[in-house]
């Protein structure tokens, strides 16, 4: 629990930037990407784009494969589930309470 | 995947009732199920104790945002803290508002928890609908890779 905790505040660290939200939804399209497709058609330089993939691994949104010479990235799509269940949980609680107060003030 | 929480709920009592009911810190603690040290007040730190059964160890900790009158109440804090040798106060504190509004047979709750992925609410998801492919289609993307791995 303590550790998926921690996860979680890297992985909604990692999403809290527009960039590397780019980057995701580029990424999630399933194939694997270089850095050099990456950085094409983004302001940023590639060494911007790297250190966005950085945190993105980190978190273990995005992963790196080699391929030959080159280095692509891939979307794990996991810690973005593990958030997904995260908020529904929180959904869940606020149904309930909600469920509480209504018969709280109707009757 | 959303950054925000929204709930609506129709309540048939009035307006000042829901109020109250949101608002007396004693009020809110019967439903929510916690016990408040003290009233709500606008810019302070409301603390307590959770009430809800196995979940009585943990304390409640929120800052009390807008406080207007039948209209408005909203607090921050770190949602589902649910683990007590957890650290929290690391993980992003999201903004929870509860809108009111009267209708012919009482109130309309609206209740939204924002905040999530640290962006101000709806910023992310507009950047996203101004750019090719849109965010709509993306989050299809990322749902779709969720649900094929359950």
């Amino acid at each position: 629990m303590a550790a998926a905790a921690r996860d979680r505040a890297a992985i909604f660290a990692a999403l809290g930037d527009e960039t590397r939200l780019l980057l995701i939804a580029k990424l999630c399209s399933g194939q694997p990407h270089s850095i050099s497709e990456l950085t094409v058609d983004s302001k940023l330089t590639r060494q911007a784009i790297t250190k966005h993939l950085r945190v993105l691994q980190r978190a273990g949104i995005v992963h790196g494969v080699r391929a030959g010479r080159e280095k692509r990235f891939e979307f794990d799509p996991e810690p973005m589930q593990e958030i997904k269940q995260y908020l529904d949980i929180v959904s869940e609680q606020w149904d309930q309470a909600l469920a509480r107060l209504k018969s709280f003030v109707e009757d | 995947m959303n950054d925000r929480i929204e709930k609506r709920i129709e309540l048939k009592a009035s307006v000042s009732r829901v109020w109250q009911a949101l608002t007396d810190y004693r009020e809110f603690g019967e439903w929510f199920r916690v016990k408040l040290d003290g009233p709500f007040v606008a810019g302070e730190v409301s603390r307590g104790q959770i009430t809800y059964p196995e979940y009585e160890h943990l304390k409640w900790e929120a800052v009390v945002q807008k406080m207007e009158a039948e209209r408005l109440f909203s607090f921050t804090w770190h949602p589902y803290a649910i683990d007590p040798k957890v650290d929290y106060s690391k993980e992003p504190q999201t903004l929870v508002e509860f809108k009111l509004e009267k209708t012919a047979t009482g109130t309309l709750l609206l209740l939204s928890e924002s905040g999530f992925d640290k962006i101000p609410a709806g910023r992310s998801l507009e950047a996203f609908r101004m750019n090719d492919g849109g965010w709509t289609q993306q989050m299809k993307n990322i749902e779709h890779h969720v649900t094929e791995k359950p």
